[in-house]
This record gives C-alpha cells, structure tokens and sequence, in this order.
C-alpha cells in the first residue's frame, strides 16, 4: 500500500469515528429526552431524531439498503402513523406526573439500571470480535447481496411477512372501523336545523365595538356586556379570563361560563349549554347554538 | 476506529432507556414509542454482528424486525384508537377492566 493509500485510509476511519461519537451522543440524549419529556408531540420528535441518527449509523455499519428502509418505513411511514393517531387523540394531552403506583418510578430507575449492569456484564464478557474485512456487499453491492438472501434463503419467511402484513391491515381496519348508527344529515337537514334553532343568520363576528378586533375578543353588546357567541369557544377556552379582563373588555360571570365549557363537553350536552346561556343574557336570546359547534 | 463492539454498547444502551420509558410513562402512545425504541436498538446491534461476522445475514434479519414492527405499529394504533373512543383517555391506567 502506498504512503498516500494509508493516509486516506487512516482519514476515512477517523471520520467515521467521529460521526459515530456524534450520532451515539445525539441518539442517546434524544433517546432520554424521550423518556423525560412531558409532550407526546416532543416525543415524536425526538423518536424521530433517534431513529435518523440510527439510519446514518446503518449507512456507516455497511447496511445502505437498510439506512434507507429506516428513513421511509420508520421516520416517514411509522412516526406518520405516530403523529397521525396523536393528533385523533389530542396533541394537548401530557402524561400526568402524579404516580399511580407508589414508588413506581423509583422501582423502574433502578430496573434500568439493573438491566444496564446485567446487560453490560454480558456484552462485556462476550467475545465480539473486529470487524471482518469491508467487501463489497457491505458497500455498492449491498441491495443485491440483501436481495440475493432474501429471495433465496429466506423466501420463506418473506412470503410468510406478506400474510402478516395483509393481516395487519385487516386487523387495523376493522379495530378503527366505526359504524354510522344514525344517517348522514343532508345539506336539507342542516338547513332545516339551522332555521329551526332560531337564528339563521351567522353568529356575532368577534370584535365588534370591543378595544381591538382580534378574534379572542368578544365583541361588545348595545349594553356595553361582552358577547359570549362572537368567540369561538375553542379558543375562550384556552384564554385566560384575567388576560381579557386585562385588555378591555371586561367579562360577564355568567355569560363567561356559557359556550366555553358546555361547547368542550360532549355533543350531547351542548344544546342544554346554549339553552342555559340564552336564560342567562336575555339580549343574546334565541342564538340556539354554540359558536364552537358552529364553526369548527 | 469503530468496532462492532461499539455498535453493540450502543445497542445496549439505548435498550435500556427504551424499556425505562416502558415502565414509567403513562401515556400509551409514548410507551409505545418507546418500543419502538427498543426495536430500533436491537436492529442496530444486528447490523452490527453482521458486520463483525462479514455476511448479510443479520442485516436481513433486521429487515424482518422492520416489517414486523411496522404490522405491531398499525394494529396496535388502531386498538389505541378504540380504547380512546371508549374511554376518552391514552392513559394506560385507564384502561383497567380486566384487573378485577
């Protein structure tokens, strides 16, 4: 080997030892941080930076065919899937920290850490030898030699996986699948309902007559009192009453608590919560719906 | 220079803190994330012994690990799915009706 061969080489393995370093620090911090995290959507990302950091250290191991199969089936279709059921289920939902079982978190640290040692000793005694000499199919003829052993030697447990996948697929979509107990309202049914409520025109918009017109701001009746149904009760519910207080106009009690809480409850309530609201301010009377239900 | 040896240290690793969250979070979906986690390492420590052993083998392996978690991930998102529907919650302290 001549003189500039070794230094290429010794170069290249220097690289490689430092993206290794790099990828393992970022993998492992992620890897706590997603344990750490309160917010699922946190964790998604950080799952996600994990399992890139994984692929480059397939790419690096000699695996391209599976660097790019972790790209598409894990961080593109599997996190999706992640995201895609946390938003059905609520992205604002974080995992509560009181403890159920007493200690349990505790208990689980030093599981861990047991775990740590008894799998270090193993590793540890182990004889894991150097790595064999880099040939091709760790490198430009890695798809074929993959493709070689899977439609060879291990066609069978391929074929098999293709019944799993089917499986899978049916198992999803019965277990999601929901009946319609009731028939779909027609573009006549919603208009009927929505003459029949008693106020077929639009809801109040927000802002009107208020200090600003942002649309958390409730626009101002004749009487100078806020108007609950100019906003949205998505987002009276996540202001804060004492910030509205703060920038004008001020909040009524009663009005306050109308479409905000009965529009998060369940649908069933929500028709109960506009009545209480239409006894409760008098000038609003007859708005038979919620804006919430309304808009979104 | 890396050794396989560090891939499996690596593997080991991140093992842990994957079966960790198991046992600590509360939320189904993270605890399921966490899973993944575990799977994802030991694909690492595969690609690392296929390396080592010089054959392709543990790589294909891996492969299948792959396309089996993908199946464990959609079914088991669909049950969470409906256990969300009954019981307006991911909790997986929720979800207690065969306890007793």
């Amino acid at each position: 080997m001549s003189h500039p061969d070794v230094l290429a080489a010794g170069a290249a393995a220097t690289t490689q030892g430092i993206a290794f370093w790099l990828l393992a620090v970022i993998s492992v911090v992620a890897g706590l941080g997603l344990v750490l995290v309160r917010r699922a959507v946190h964790c998604a990302v950080l799952l996600a930076v994990v399992m890139l950091c994984l692929a480059v250290l397939y790419a690096l191991a000699g695996a391209p065919f599976l660097a790019f199969v972790q790209v598409i089936v894990y961080t593109g279709a599997v996190l999706m899937l992640f995201l895609f059921v946390l938003m059905m289920v609520g992205v604002t939902a974080s995992d509560s920290i009181v403890e159920t079982i007493r200690g349990q978190r505790l208990w689980a640290g030093l599981a861990g850490i047991a775990l740590l040692v008894l799998l270090a000793l193993t590793v540890g005694h182990a004889v894991i030898g150097p790595a064999a000499p880099a040939t091709a199919q760790f490198g430009n003829a890695n798809v074929q030699g993959v493709a070689t052993l899977i439609f060879t030697t291990y066609v069978f447990p391929f074929e098999v996986t293709s019944a799993l996948l089917i499986t899978a697929a049916l198992g999803a979509m019965v277990l999601a699948h929901r009946e319609r107990t009731t028939p779909k309202p027609t573009q006549r049914d919603l208009a009927r309902r929505r003459v029949a409520s008693g106020s077929p025109a639009p809801l109040p918009g927000p802002g009107t007559y208020a200090r600003h017109n942002a649309v958390d701001m409730p626009a101002l009746l004749p009487d100078g009192s806020p108007s609950t149904l100019s906003v949205s009760s998505a987002i009276s519910r996540r202001t804060d009453p004492g910030q509205r207080e703060l920038s004008g106009a001020a909040p009524g009690g009663p009005a306050d608590s109308g479409a905000g809480d009965h529009g998060a409850g369940d649908h069933g309530a929500s028709d109960q919560g506009a009545g209480d609201q239409g006894a409760t301010l008098p000038s609003e009377a007859g708005a038979g719906r919620p804006r919430g239900e309304a808009r979104w | 220079m890396v050794s396989p040896a560090h891939y499996i240290a690596l593997a080991v690793i991140l093992f842990v803190i994957g079966s960790v969250g198991v046992l600590i979070r509360r939320n189904a979906i993270v605890v399921f994330m966490c899973v993944e986690l575990m799977l994802n390492a030991v694909n690492l420590a595969f690609v690392g012994f296929a390396r080592m052993h010089g054959n392709l083998d543990g790589q294909v392996i891996a492969f299948f690990v792959m396309v089996v978690a993908a199946a464990e991930v959609v079914v088991g998102l669909a049950i969470l799915t409906t256990i969300f529907r009954a019981r307006r919650s991911a909790s997986v302290d929720e979800a207690n009706l065969l306890k007793y």
